[in-house]
């Protein structure tokens, strides 16, 4: 096999080890999309199934907003993740080889994604047990699962930046509470218009807003911002590509500035 | 090896024009107090700090325009042990290893072979977290050694360790030295300068001070008729202000080199 191929193997290797071996915070990250799950459909779902989310069942409106705050939760991991290899003493060691330095970074996001796909995976089969009828078809159901996978990728380049800029593991716990809050003002929990009118724009115009409606366009078949489909997907697509890029960027810019 | 290398943080020079040579095939003792600038120098020659100005070269390699072949000659153990707590130490070395770009079978071997070699068989399928502070700093040399460098950097290797790891790690790394390996080593302490290296240098203030074997070094800084231990040497020089301490180079240069 080639040598930087090589290289990042073992480092997905070593990332996926260590999640699998943090029992708490795997567990943890198996844990939240039941706990929200059960408590979105059966707590708060009653008050919401009204005219405002246009569904009878909450579980039909609600699975993509939960995939994506998930996502956020999952991403905080990555960014202490990150963090906590940069303040120990293997980062060092790793400079010092003659290794391709981006396998490093590679194998956090490859561990990134592996972790948040589960996550994504549970939230989606305990939406189905719980009643949630996506209407998509099998095109469709592909066409989500890209979004997710550019939306994950997208924030755990984000939360890999984020965990070298701030440098200690503790600090960078507090990215995951930035992430997992700003679903909150996007439509994934209600749609914008029900919200005060200054938070109105904010929470229309937000990155999360259109992976949402990309994702329950293509499972329910219509927005509830009002905008096509196609419209959404192509922002949420864009949005996705510009932190991807930008965050990947910054991170290796970051981690390059660390061994001068 | 270093020539007139400088290295400053936030204004204050932590290393100021120093020159170093260190012979290959032997054990070098960088010798310092706290704060002298060994940490820095070694991750200067070890290319994880770039100097401010100077020329380097290591292991023939000039440090500025080739660091990657630098990186292929040295091997390095940090103060602090760079192995991954959540891995095995079986775990750990197979990945070096793997990094180093040994097929899987030969690191699997090789991991077996230094697990041995270091004393860690029992421990082998243990997680690193679960090891003692002396098993830690073996698997780390350990680490280091998987691809028979001929350079390697310690880093302070027996800080921290109780009289029997301590005596451990120095039966290790002599046995590297019989082997070949240039030992490149920092440390506080006299006695294992003394006890482990065939050249000594004291850094202080960013300089060297002081260079040549321990016997030459208590030597030179004996009255007449009065035999000095290093600790007395060490202490005669680092006590010194560093305004007052260039004198000392200056006055036993000769005799030195």
């Amino acid at each position: 096999m080639n040598d930087a191929l090589t290289d990042v193997s073992v480092m997905i290797t070593r990332c996926v080890r260590r999640s699998l071996r943090d029992p708490e915070a795997f567990f943890t990250a198996l844990m939240l999309p039941i706990i929200l799950m059960l408590l979105f459909v059966y707590v708060f779902g009653g008050a919401m199934s009204s005219q405002a989310t246009s569904t009878s069942q909450y579980v039909n409106y609600v699975v993509p907003g939960l995939i994506v705050l998930c996502a956020g939760f999952g991403a905080g991991t990555t960014a202490v993740a990150v963090a906590t290899d940069m303040s120990s003493g293997i980062e060092d060691r790793f400079r010092s080889m003659p290794i391709a330095s981006s396998s490093v970074l590679t194998g956090h996001i490859a561990a990134s994604l592996a972790r948040n796909l589960l996550a994504t995976a549970l939230v989606i089969g305990v939406a189905l047990a719980v009643g949630w009828h996506p209407s998509a078809s099998p095109v469709h159901w592909l066409a989500a699962a890209g979004m997710i996978i550019a939306f994950i990728l997208a924030i755990s380049w984000f939360a890999a930046a984020a965990g070298l800029l701030v440098r200690t593991p503790e600090a960078a716990n507090s990215v995951t509470f930035v992430i997992m809050f700003l679903p909150y003002l996007s439509t994934a929990f209600v749609p914008a218009r029900t919200m005060t009118p200054v938070l109105r724009p904010i929470a229309a115009n937000q990155p999360f807003t259109p992976v949402i409606e990309t994702m329950r366009g293509l499972w329910t078949g219509r927005t509830v911002t009002g905008a096509s489909l196609g419209h959404e997907a192509l922002l949420a697509v864009a949005y996705c590509a510009v932190i991807l890029a930008v965050s990947a960027a910054s991170a290796s810019y970051l981690f390059r500035r660390r061994s001068a | 090896m270093a020539q007139g290398v400088v290295k400053g943080f936030g204004g204050q020079r932590v290393l100021d024009s120093l020159d170093l040579a260190v012979d290959q095939g032997a054990i070098f003792a960088l010798l310092g107090p706290n704060g002298a600038g060994k940490t820095t120098l070694v991750r200067i020659l070890a290319t994880l700090t770039r100097p401010d100005s100077g020329m380097i070269t290591v292991n023939g390699y000039d440090l500025a325009s080739d660091p990657v072949r630098v990186r292929r000659s040295i091997s390095l153990t940090g103060q602090y042990a760079a192995v991954d707590d959540v891995l095995t130490g079986r775990e750990n070395l197979v990945m070096m290893a793997r990094l180093l770009h040994l097929p899987r079978r030969a690191a699997k071997a090789r991991a077996a072979e230094l697990l041995d070699v270091f004393d860690l068989r029992d421990a082998a399928d243990k997680r690193v977290k679960e090891y003692s502070g002396g098993m830690r700093r073996r698997l780390d040399l350990a680490a280091a050694v998987i691809a028979r460098p001929p350079l390697l950097f310690l880093d302070e290797p027996t800080t921290g360790l109780d009289p029997r790891s301590r005596n451990q790690l120095w039966d290790v790394v002599r046995e590297l030295a019989s082997d070949g390996v240039t030992v490149f080593l920092t440390t506080q302490y006299l006695e294992e300068a003394d006890q482990l290296a065939g050249a000594v240098a004291v850094l202080h203030h960013g300089r060297i001070v002081a260079q040549g074997t321990p016997a030459q070094l208590k030597a030179n800084f004996s009255e007449p008729g009065a035999s000095r231990t290093l600790d007395e040497v060490f202490l005669a020089l680092t006590e010194a202000e560093p305004e007052a301490s260039p004198r000392y180079s200056r006055e036993n240069e000769g005799a030195i080199r």
